[in-house]
C-alpha cells in the first residue's frame, strides 16, 4: 500500500517504540501536524523549540531512549541548536525532525529556508537532508540507530515539504540499513597488562564518568570497586554512576571537586579512567594531573582516547563489556589485592576526608543553599531525579547532594546550558509520572527557559523547581571576586521578577522561603503538592563554592575560600 | 615530536556533504588541509579522498580518530608510514614572446616535458611527478615566465595491501 510520507514518519516513530515528540509547529510541518492529530501520537507542546530539544534530552537521559522532538523549518530549527550541541557535548541519542521549506526551493533564500544541516553538521553525531521519499523510511532508522550505537549524540533530519506530501510503498520489514554499532573485541592481552597493573599497585583509584551511565555499567563498576577495595571518584557526568552513600565514594574530582578527591588523584599510583574524557574542568593543568598515575583509560570512543591525557593502556569497548571481561578475567585469574598496602591506602583518604570534608556553616539569619539541597535529599531520602540549571547550583547540588543510583542527576555537563533544566525535567517527568523530578535552579538560569512553566502547567507536568536565588549570575560573580578584586560587572540580578507570582500567572504554585526555619516546611509543601510548583529560596548572596581550583592550576592546589561564613 | 607531512587516504560513503563533514571536522578543530583530491572508486557510491596535513604523529592520529567517528568515513589509512607512491600533477601556460621563444623550445626538449596544447602564441605543459619532481621542474619553469598554472592535491597509493 501506498503511503504519504507524514504517514511513513508515524509509522517508522512506531517502529522505533517512540512513546512521545516534544515538538513545536510551523508552515513547513504542518502536514506532519495534521497527521499527529490523524492519529493522536502523543505530543508535548512547548513554548519555545529550545526546551523541545532539552525535553527530549531530559527523557533520554532519564530512560536510556532516545529522545524524539520535531519543529519547523528556519527559525524553528536554529532555536533548536544550542538544545542539540548540549546532547551532542553530553553523547544524548536524541533524534530532532526539523521541516524543511519544498526540495525545489532549497538555496533560494525561500520564506523561512535555512541550511540547518550546515548549522548543526560540527554539533550533531550525524545529520540528513531527505532529498527523496524513498530515502524516508530508511534514513529515519538509520539515525535511530546511530543516535543509540557507540558513542551515542543526536541526529538530525530535515524534511522538506514536498517529500513528505509525496507517496510511496512502506513495509517496514523491508528497510534494511547498515550496522553502524562497531564490534566489541575482547583484548585478552589488555585484560593482562591490566592485571599487572593492578596487582603492581598500592594505591588506586577509579575514575568514572558518563560513559558508564551512557553504557549501563553502574553494577559492573560497583562489583569491581567493591570487591577489589578500590575507592571510586567521578566527574560531574558520573555522578550517580557509584552510589554515593558508599564508604569507597570520593564525590567529585576537578574544579569544584573534593579536597580528598583531587588529593587521591594526585597521589595515585594507578587511574582506572572508566568513560570519562577528561574535560579540562576535571584535570587542571594536564601535566600535574595523576602524575604519579599510571592511567588506564576505558571508552566506546576511540577519539576520547589520548586526545587530553597521555594514557598508559587504552580500552576501546562498551564500558559494561569491557567491565564484564574484565571482572571474568580478574576472578579466573585470582586476583586479589594486598590487604595491608590497601588498608593504608584507604587509611590516608580517610584522613584527607577528615582533614577538609566538605562543609558549609547554617548559622545567621540567611539561607545556606547548601542547606536547601542537603534538606531536598533528607525530605526525599535521594528517591528522586534531580535536573540542574548552570551555575553555583549546580556544583552544589554535585556536592552536596548524594547521588546513589545513575540518571538520577540530569545535567547540562559538557556545554553548561543554562536553561537546561526545566524543560529537562519536564522531560524526565513525561517519562516517570510518578517519580519526583526537581530542577534544582539559579534566579538566572530559571530565566532562560521560564515559557516552559506553561508547558508544565497545560500538560499537568508536576515538575518542582527548587530555585536557589542569589539575585547574581552566582558563579561569574565567585570568578570576578576572586579573579577581577569584586568589580561585579553585569552580573547582579536584582532586578528580576517576583518568582511566585510569575509561577502564579504562569498556573504554577509558587512558594517562597526567606528564612533557615522556613527551608523545611517549603520544601514539604512544594514536594507534597500534586501539582508544579516553583519553590523561591533567598539565599546568602555572595555565597562562594569550595573547594576552588583555580582555572590553569594544578587539582591538587584548592582554595578553601573563608571557611568563616559571613551572613 | 617531529613535524612533517603525511598522507592520509580516507575512503568515505559517496554522499553530498560529505567532504564538508571532513573539512570541517579538521578545520572545527584546527587542522589545516595542505592539498586535497577526491574521486570515486571503482564502486560509484564510495570515494576516495586523499589529502596531506602537517604535523606530529600524535597529531595525526588524533584526526585519524576524529575521521573515523564520522558516519560516511569507511576507512582511514595513514600512508606515510608505508610504503606507498605519490604523485602530483601540474598543468603550466607559457607565453611565446620573442624574446623567450627559444628558450623555451630548448628547455621542453632537454626536460622532455609533455606538450598538450601548441598554439602560436603560447604551449601548455603537463608534467607529473612526486612533490620534489614538482617542484624541481618549476624551479626550471619559473625563470621562463609561467603565464599560468594549477596543481592538483597529491593521490598516493599503497604498494602492499
Ligand atoms: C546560555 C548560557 N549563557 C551564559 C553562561 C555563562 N554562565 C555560567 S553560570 C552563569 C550564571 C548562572 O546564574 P544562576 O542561574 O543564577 O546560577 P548561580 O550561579 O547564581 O547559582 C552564567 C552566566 C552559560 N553557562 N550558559
Ligand atoms: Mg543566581
Amino acid at each position: 500500500m501506498k503511503l504519504k510520507g507524514t504517514q511513513i514518519l508515524l509509522k517508522a516513530l512506531e517502529e522505533e517504540n517512540v512513546e512521545i515528540i516534544f515538538g513545536y509547529p510551523g508552515g513547513a510541518v504542518l502536514d506532519i501536524y495534521d497527521q499527529l492529530f490523524k492519529n493522536n501520537t502523543k505530543h508535548i507542546l512547548v513554548r519555545h523549540e529550545q526546551g523541545a530539544v532539552h525535553a527530549a534530552d531530559g527523557y533520554a537521559r532519564a530512560t536510556g531512549k532516545v529522545g524524539v522532538c520535531l519543529v519547523t523549518s528556519g527559525p524553528g530549527a536554529t532555536n533548536t541548536v544550542t538544545g542539540i550541541a548540549t546532547a551532542n557535548m553530553d553523547s544524548i541519542p536524541l533524534v530532532v525532525f526539523t521541516g524543511q521549506v519544498p526540495t525545489g526551493l532549497i538555496g533560494n533564500d525561500a520564506f523561512q529556508e535555512c541550511d540547518i544541516t550546515g548549522i548543526t553538521r560540527p554539533c550533531t553525531k550525524h545529520n540528513f537532508l531527505v532529498r527523496s521519499i524513498d530515502d524516508l523510511a530508511v534514513t529515519i532508522k538509520e539515525a535511530f540507530d546511530i543516535a543509540r550505537s557507540g558513542r551515542p549524540g543526536p541526529v538530525l533530519i530535515d524534511l522538506p515539504k514536498n517529500v513528505m506530501a509525496a507517496q510511496t510503498e512502506y513495509d517496514p520489514a523491508n528497510v534494511k540499513i547498515r550496522n553502524y554499532e562497531a564490534p566489541y573485541r575482547p583484548a585478552p592481552k589488555k585484560m593482562a597488562n591490566l592485571l599487572e597493573m593492578l596487582m603492581a599497585a598500592k594505591s588506586p583509584l577509579i575514575m568514572t564518568g558518563g560513559g558508564v551511565i551512557l553504557g549501563k555499567a553502574s553494577d559492573q563498576l560497583t562489583r569491581l570497586a567493591r570487591k577489589y577495595q578500590i575507592p571510586v571518584t567521578g566527574t560531574l557526568m558520573g555522578l550517580g554512576s557509584f552510589p554515593g552513600s558508599d564508604p569507597l565514594w570520593m564525590g567529585m574530582l576537578g574544579m569544584h571537586g573534593t579536597y580528598y578527591a583531587n588529593m587521591a588523584i594526585s597521589h595515585c599510583d594507578l587511574l582506572l579512567a572508566i568513560g570519562v574524557r577528561f574535560d579540562d574542568r576535571v584535570t587542571g593543568t594536564i601535566e600535574t594531573f595523576a602524575a604519579n598515575a599510571k592511567i588506564v583509560q576505558i571508552d566506546v570512543d576511540p577519539s576520547s582516547i589520548n586526545k587530553n591525557v597521555a594514557v598508559d593502556l587504552p580500552i576501546i569497548g562498551d564500558t559494561t563489556a569491557v567491565l564484564n571481561d574484565l571482572l571474568k578475567f580478574l576472578d579466573e585469574h585470582n586476583y586479589t589485592y594486598e590487604a595491608g598496602e590497601r588498608k593504608e591506602w584507604l587509611d590516608q583518604i580517610a584522613e584527607w576526608k577528615e582533614k577538609v570534608p566538605l562543609t558549609y556553616c547554617q548559622n545567621g539569619k540567611v539561607i545556606k543553599p547548601q542547606f536547601v539541597i542537603e534538606t531536598l535529599h533528607k525530605l526525599t531520602k535521594g528517591d528522586v531525579i534531580i535536573t540542574t540549571e548552570v551555575g553555583q547550583h549546580q556544583m552544589w547540588t554535585a556536592q552536596f547532594f548524594t547521588f546513589d543510583k545513575p540518571n538520577t542527576l540530569i545535567t547540562s555537563g559538557g556545554l553548561g546550558t543554562m536553561g537546561f533544566g526545566l524543560p529537562a525535567a519536564i522531560g524526565v517527568k513525561c517519562a516517570f509520572p510518578d517519580k519526583q523530578v526537581v530542577d534544582i535552579a539559579g534566579d538566572g538560569s530559571i530565566q532562560m527557559n521560564i515559557q516552559e512553566l506553561a508547558t508544565a502547567a497545560q500538560y499537568k507536568i508536576n515538575v518542582k523547581i527548587v530555585l536557589l536565588n542569589n539575585e547574581f549570575l552566582g558563579m561569574p560573580r565567585q570568578w570576578q571576586e576572586l579573579f577581577y578584586e569584586k568589580r561585579y560587572s553585569h552580573t547582579d540580578m536584582t532586578y528580576a521578577p517576583d518568582f511566585v507570582k510569575l509561577a502564579e500567572a504562569f498556573g504554577v504554585v509558587g512558594l517562597r522561603a526567606t528564612k533557615p526555619e522556613e527551608v523545611e516546611a517549603v520544601l514539604k509543601e512544594g514536594l507534597a503538592l500534586d501539582k508544579p510548583v516553583l519553590m523561591d529560596f533567598r539565599v546568602s548572596r555572595e555565597e562562594g563554592v569550595y573547594p576552588m581550583v583555580h582555572p590553569g592550576d594544578s587539582i591538587a592546589n584548592m582554595s578553601l575560600g573563608s571557611r568563616e561564613m559571613i551572613n | 615530536m617531529e613535524k612533517k607531512e603525511h598522507i592520509i587516504s580516507i575512503l568515505v560513503h559517496n554522499k553530498p556533504d560529505v567532504l564538508a563533514r571532513i573539512a570541517g571536522t579538521l578545520g572545527g578543530k584546527g587542522y589545516n588541509i595542505e592539498s586535497l583530491s577526491v574521486n570515486s572508486t571503482m564502486q560509484y557510491e564510495i570515494s576516495k579522498i586523499v589529502m596531506t596535513t602537517f604535523g606530529t604523529q600524535e597529531t595525526v592520529t588524533r584526526i585519524e580518530n576524529q575521521l573515523q567517528r564520522l558516519v560516511d568515513v569507511i576507512q582511514v589509512d595513514d600512508l606515510t608510514n608505508v610504503e606507498s607512491i605519490h604523485r602530483e600533477m601540474i598543468l603550466v601556460r607559457l607565453n611565446l614572446t620573442t624574446d623567450k621563444k627559444e628558450q623555451i623550445k630548448k628547455a621542453v626538449d632537454t626536460n622532455k616535458w609533455k606538450v598538450i596544447v601548441s598554439a602560436d602564441t603560447y604551449i601548455i605543459l603537463e608534467i607529473t611527478g612526486d612533490q620534489s619532481q614538482i617542484d624541481f621542474a618549476l624551479a626550471k619553469l619559473t625563470p621562463l615566465g609561467i603565464a599560468d598554472i594549477t596543481r592538483t592535491g597529491i593521490i598516493a597509493l599503497n604498494l602492499e595491501n
